[in-house]
């Protein structure tokens, strides 16, 4: 702060009067606007109270809780596999083949259905409406969800991780696709009709060309939240290096833990880094 | 021949230069549209190695999963549909106030983690950082944050503070805290600068250059992310349950592991129906908050 700002500011308060009447509606204080505010804030924080005594949340618990943390974190170090690299390394290998498989497969399925539930392909108002619905029922079932069925179906391991991410992410891909689609330009497959082309050739090279390296883009960023959803599907039993993690932190052996972290963390930083070059070559550098 | 009506045949020499040309330009198109075919097969192949698919006993058990389908659709029958559907939500009140709960989770972690989201990410935002070293470090820790899954935070604190919903709570907010801390300093980077310099021209201190500079600008947008947050964090603490932090899920897996057929398709119908609801509602005061044209 400069002497001067200092000096305008004395010069302003001890003009306040004079100012307060020239500019009146500077001043003046919008109450119904303070009173939404606080009623707003009132109301979240009112939720927060009930929540806090709902969950049973108490400050003992959290304080002892903390320094139990604290001590887990001394046993963190320093993070070693204790012999088990190659095991940990084929449960990573695992979880990137559930996590690749599973995005490909849903991305195949969802290829075509997309272009069922896009207004610009099916005009029908009816189909559309059904397809969408069921795309968000498959959506809206958590991956972990998915993986409990599965392994009734196909028994535990990675091939039932597999499966729950393609199935999850199938819903996600269907909705994501058709609105790529729908916002895709007209005019190419306008083009090609009037030359007389199909409704199928209207799609096969007025519509696709134009949407592939946009379908693609998603595709991997897909893969990249993948491996880490991948991490977390062996909790129920559907392989992978969730697995080894959730063993491992129920026996507290917390120096393997630490490195099986480490080495998620490292994967997903190698996979953001390459899928974030590929996505950059494919739809140039706007990309995110 | 040429004719008067369409376009003159080019001279033959120039038509074979050209179509070998085009050939050649289609040809490389098709290589590399097939290389990367053949990219995508062999990792898929060496993925299906890894993820151990069995496609034989994959085609053996399909019909079970259809079986399995078939039994989970409640027993309803044309008799006395009523009744029917009374049977099959015989814990309907024990499954809403787990369904409370879990929205309950959902919002405290999304309140607690936007806190301290909101906290950081003006010591992360590049334009307002005073120290280089202070903006690395929370840059850092909300990247950690962020990158460990949420279910890791939650078996790591059961065991820590016990079983319950509070568990759940503290997981879902360290993770939010990574991903709104990161997309929160994102909008207070795309801010427009002018009023912060008008305000630290007249003298005012960081604190204050922050509530009536910057605040007014990025409000709606930080909102607008929070409530997307949420509705991502409405799914998430639907599956806290299965390591034993609290929520309808817990219901869940006792009712999937014991095979109640019943109540796995009652209770994910309440879940499917719960998370539309949220998407829906969360969608219109979003649209309210920024306009439909930013909204998605």
């Amino acid at each position: 702060m400069s002497a001067r700002s200092e000096t305008l500011r004395a010069t302003a308060r001890a003009d306040l009067a004079r100012l307060r009447a020239r500019y009146p509606a500077q001043f003046r204080i919008d109450w119904a606007a303070r009173a939404r505010l606080a009623g707003v804030i009132g109301l979240l924080l009112g939720l927060a109270a009930f929540g806090y005594w709902r969950l049973d949340f108490s400050v003992a618990r959290i304080l002892h809780g903390l320094g139990r943390l604290g001590a887990f974190a001394v046993l963190m170090l320093p993070p070693s596999p204790e012999g088990q690299f190659w095991t940990f390394l084929h449960a990573l290998g695992e979880t990137l083949g559930i996590a690749f498989l599973g995005t490909l497969t849903a991305a195949i399925l969802a290829f075509p259905v997309a272009f069922l539930a896009a207004r610009n392909v099916v005009p029908n108002p009816f189909a559309r409406f059904a397809v969408r619905r069921g795309l968000d029922v498959m959506r809206s079932v958590d991956v972990l969800i998915w993986a409990l069925i599965w392994i009734n179906v196909v028994g535990l391991g990675p091939f039932a991780g597999a499966l729950a991410i393609a199935c999850s992410d199938f819903g996600a891909f269907g909705k994501l696709f058709s609105e790529a689609i729908e916002t895709c330009d007209r005019r190419p497959g306008e083009g090609v009709v009037a030359s007389g082309g199909s409704a199928l050739h209207r799609i096969r090279f007025g519509l696709i060309p134009a949407v592939l390296p946009v379908l693609a883009s998603q595709v991997l960023y897909f893969f990249e939240s993948n491996t880490r959803s991948a991490t977390i599907i062996g909790i129920v039993g559907a392989g992978g290096i969730g697995q080894y993690l959730t063993e491992l932190i129920r026996v507290l052996e917390l120096k393997q833990v630490a490195f099986l972290v480490l080495m998620i963390l490292v994967t997903v930083a190698a996979i953001d880094g390459v899928s974030t070059r590929l996505r950059r070559a494919l739809i140039g550098p706007a990309a995110r | 021949m040429p004719t008067s009506h369409g376009p003159t045949p080019l001279p033959p020499e120039r038509e074979a230069a050209l179509s070998g040309l085009y050939a050649a330009a289609t040809r490389a198109a098709r290589r590399r549209t097939l290389a990367g075919f053949a990219i995508v097969a062999v990792l898929a192949l060496l993925a299906g190695l890894a993820a151990e698919v069995r496609p034989l006993v994959f085609i053996e058990n399909i019909g079970k999963f259809t079986a399995y389908i078939q039994e989970i659709l409640p027993p309803i029958g044309l008799d006395h549909p009523i009744e029917d559907v009374r049977a099959w939500y015989w814990g309907l009140p024990n499954w809403l106030g787990l369904l409370g709960e879990t929205l309950l989770m959902a919002y405290l972690g999304t309140l607690l983690g936007g806190l301290a989201g909101f906290a950081l990410s003006f010591l992360a935002a590049a334009n307002l950082a005073r120290s280089r070293l202070l903006r690395i470090a929370a840059k850092r820790f909300l990247e950690v944050c962020r990158t460990v899954p949420e279910v890791v935070f939650a078996l790591l604190f059961v065991i820590a503070f016990g079983l319950g919903p509070m568990v759940g709570v503290l997981a879902i907010a360290i993770h939010t805290t990574g991903a709104l801390g990161k997309l929160f300093s994102e909008v207070v980077e795309n801010i427009d600068m002018r009023p912060v310099e008008g305000l630290s021209a007249s003298g005012a201190t960081w604190i204050e250059t922050v509530r009536f500079a910057v605040l007014p600008q990025v409000l709606s947008n930080f909102a607008s992310y929070a409530l997307l947050r949420f509705e991502i964090n409405v799914r998430g603490a639907g599956v806290m349950g299965f390591v034993g932090a609290g929520g309808i899920s817990q219901e869940f897996l006792v009712a999937i592991r014991n095979f109640y057929y019943a109540d796995v398709s009652a209770i994910l119908v309440l879940i499917i129906l719960t998370v539309f609801c949220i998407d829906l509602a969360t969608e219109r005061v979003r649209h309210r908050l920024i306009g439909p044209e930013h909204a998605r």
